[in-house]
């Protein structure tokens, strides 16, 4: 690499001035997040997604499909991305047969050949495999069944969770994943549609990403 | 990005004229203090927090190469390929041969202060690259041909209106509308064009995690995200600082970074990426870049005290408390970095003998350090670096130190000095004084003092002389 000299002479300087090692601070005093129950984190993570305009939706797991039905007629899509290996994606040809459903538009294929398409859906469907009540996040690791633009490119996105998953807190997710020991190529945490307040500081959303953000909590 | 002669007395001077910063700028600032209180109303949460941000980044910096190290490894270890720049020339350098590689003729941009640092985008255009902010403030600056103004908000010091005239005047087909979100509108399709058709992405970096050699970045809009994912190619860059120990530093320090920004609890998007596309993934960049920048750091570095500054997460809230920034708004500054924080560090990496006067532009009051999130002492670090513009040949450590070094205002120092040291000599001075009443001649410093304030008076009689004539009453 023809940056060698630099890095060398940078790391050089660095280890020429580095002082005695700061001590590491004691877990006690490192800030977390409180401990919640079950109920509590579902609860919280709702309120906070809606305080930052994500619509939220709590079903028993059993009706879960109905429920996508019913949004979905009322949003009506015309067409709907999904990876294929969300663990619904054998699921949504069964919803989406009925008239008025959005096509379904399985992203299979590499980006080079689906980017257009991609560009051109209206509403995309994908997991959330954690959720975070504290800071009212959807956790995505997006993968080989889920690629990276699904949650990012159309214009309408539904997140699915199951309550089950949901993390008190941030370093809690981090934990019961264990993240620090496998960190996924990408991950993502998500708090509501794509938003700026870059002109006068007047709040607008979906100026890049998503404009709309359904979260579907299952129970 | 250097600015070769700056005149910064009347840069402020044009600023305090200019209504658009006396009101808009103004306002938008208050509502960004006001988040920030709102949601930091726990005084002693925020402590421990403040306490846990200032020691993870001190805990850093003592290990700062160690860390590099680790840091760069891992990366490797994951597919990213690390590079190391000394200078802006280099690292800039560095970018352009990616990009030729690639055969890219246009790059998607994230918001990055670092590239301003760098002066990328002229670097760029120079050699046929066509660089496109991406980020809508970033945007309309860019289309307007200026620097940003806020290091998060960098078009803080348009208004609707200004804007509506640039989209219709820049953007081919763009219709005139003083609608916000029809203004949004505009700039989402122009730039989903771009997203979808470049070849390369170009990103800063929040924090760089060594444990895991992980890039993570913080955003609202979305174009972060687009920049990083959609191309190709995706080419980071960071200063040197940006590295932190591990992934469990992650929760505290990213509460502190927007809380302090913006008042959000967390940001809409908080993106880290770990690799290139992994084998089976359909999307991703195939290739991820990492530019690792000194550019001065280093030596800072090599500062016991000033190095604390090297902790800055670039919230911008020092900015939004200032009572000189508030009033005079980022251009002034005449720096990529405005502000407390840009005073601090932008006569450190440009020297004194540029950019000393910035620290100057302080009333010292403190409310810099009070809102940081990791508790740099920003009000100590603009002492020191005036002290360092007076230093004595050979003495001072900061690049141009003693080019403030004035003969004038030594010898009036050495006479105050003698004077203070000399109690006959002082009374006798003062009672001169007292004879000219409030007749004391307005010339020199005094005159420029008493442009925008009365003039002191001095009293006829001393107090040491009323305490001998008339005693101590106590009451
Ligand atoms: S110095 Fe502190 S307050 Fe200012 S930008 Fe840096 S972290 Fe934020």
């Amino acid at each position: 690499m023809s940056s060698t000299p630099a890095r060398e002479a940078i790391l050089t300087r660095l280890a020429a001035a580095c002082r005695t090692p700061a001590p590491v601070p004691a877990p006690a005093d490192i800030w977390d997040a409180p401990e919640l129950d079950a109920p509590k984190r579902l609860e919280l993570l709702a309120k906070r997604l809606q305080a930052v305009r994500t619509e939220v939706h709590v079903t028993p797991e059993k009706q879960w499909k109905a429920k996508l039905a019913e949004l979905l007629a009322a949003r009506k899509p015309a067409t709907l991305a999904h990876g294929t290996g969300a663990w619904f994606a054998k699921d949504l040809p069964g919803i989406c047969k009925k008239p008025g459903m959005p096509a379904l538009t399985p992203y299979y294929e590499d980006v080079d050949q689906f980017k257009d398409a991609l560009f051109g859906v209206e509403a995309s469907i994908t997991t959330a495999r954690a959720g975070i009540a504290e800071t009212g996040a959807l956790l995505l690791t997006p993968d080989a069944g889920e690629p990276r633009l699904l949650s990012l490119v159309p214009p309408v996105h539904f997140v699915v969770l199951r309550a089950r998953d949901i993390a008190a807190s941030f370093a809690g997710a981090i934990r019961d994943l264990k993240l620090a020991e496998a960190m996924p190529a990408n991950l993502v945490l998500i708090s509501g549609p794509s938003k700026t307040a870059d002109i006068e500081l007047t709040l607008t959303f979906g100026v890049h990403g998503p404009k709309e953000l359904i979260a579907l909590i299952l129970t | 990005m250097k600015s070769d002669s700056f005149d910064f007395t009347a840069a402020l001077q044009k600023a305090l004229a200019d209504p658009q910063i006396g009101g808009n700028f103004r306002g938008a600032l208050d509502g960004l203090r006001g988040k920030r209180l709102a949601l930091f109303n726990d005084a002693e949460e925020l402590a421990s927090l403040r306490a846990t941000g200032k020691a993870l980044k001190a805990r850093v910096l003592s290990r700062l190469p160690e860390l590099l190290t680790q840091l760069e490894a891992n990366c490797e270890k994951n597919g990213i390929r690390v590079h190391w720049a000394e200078t802006t020339e280099q690292a800039n350098r560095i970018v352009l041969s990616i990009l030729r590689e690639c055969g890219a003729d246009m790059v998607v941009k994230g918001k990055s202060m670092v590239s301003e640092e760098m002066g990328l985008n002229r670097f760029l255009e120079q050699n046929g690259v066509e660089p496109v902010e991406t980020d809508l403030g970033e945007f309309i600056i860019q289309l307007a041909v200026e620097p940003p103004s806020h290091i998060t908000a960098p078009a803080l010091h348009k208004n609707k209106l200004q804007v509506a005239e640039i989209f219709h005047r820049c953007v081919p087909g763009a219709p005139y509308t003083e609608n916000v979100e029809e203004l949004n509108a505009i700039a989402r399709t122009t730039l989903r064009e771009k997203f979808r058709t470049a070849k390369a992405g170009l990103s800063g970096v929040n924090f760089a995690i060594a444990e895991t050699g992980t890039l993570v970045l913080v955003e609202n809009e979305g174009n972060g995200r687009m920049c990083t994912h959609v191309p190709p190619v995706h080419i980071a860059l960071m200063g040197l600082e940006k590295v932190v120990e591990k992934l469990d530093d992650l929760p505290p320090l990213m509460r502190l970074l927007t809380g302090s920004a913006t008042g959000q609890l967390l940001s809409t998007y908080v993106n880290a990426i770990t690799s290139p596309r992994a084998e089976g993934e359909l999307d991703g960049p195939r290739e991820v870049h990492l530019v690792i920048l000194d550019n001065g750091r280093s030596t800072m570095f090599a500062d016991p005290e000033l190095s604390g500054a090297l902790r800055c997460l670039r919230c911008g809230a020092c900015l939004n408390n200032c009572p000189v920034y508030v009033r005079v708004g980022g251009h002034a500054y005449g720096s990529v970095y405005p502000g407390p924080i840009g005073a601090v560090i932008t006569p450190q990496l440009e020297g004194i003998d540029n950019k000393g006067d910035l620290a100057g532009a302080s009333s010292l009051c403190g409310a810099c350090e009070e809102v940081c999130p990791v508790k740099i002492p920003l009000a100590g670090h603009l002492r020191r670096i005036r002290a360092e513009g007076q230093a004595a040949p050979g003495e001072g450590c900061v690049r141009g130190a003693g080019a403030k070094r004035s003969l004038v205002e030594r010898l009036a120092w050495t006479a105050w000095a003698y004077t203070e040291t000399h109690p006959r000599l002082r009374e006798y001075l003062l009672r001169a004084a007292a004879l000219m009443g409030d007749k004391l001649p307005e010339v020199g410093p005094l005159k420029t003092w008493t442009a925008a304030r009365t003039a002191p008076r001095v009293a006829p009689k001393s107090l040491r002389q009323r305490v001998r004539e008339e005693g101590i009453r106590h009451e």
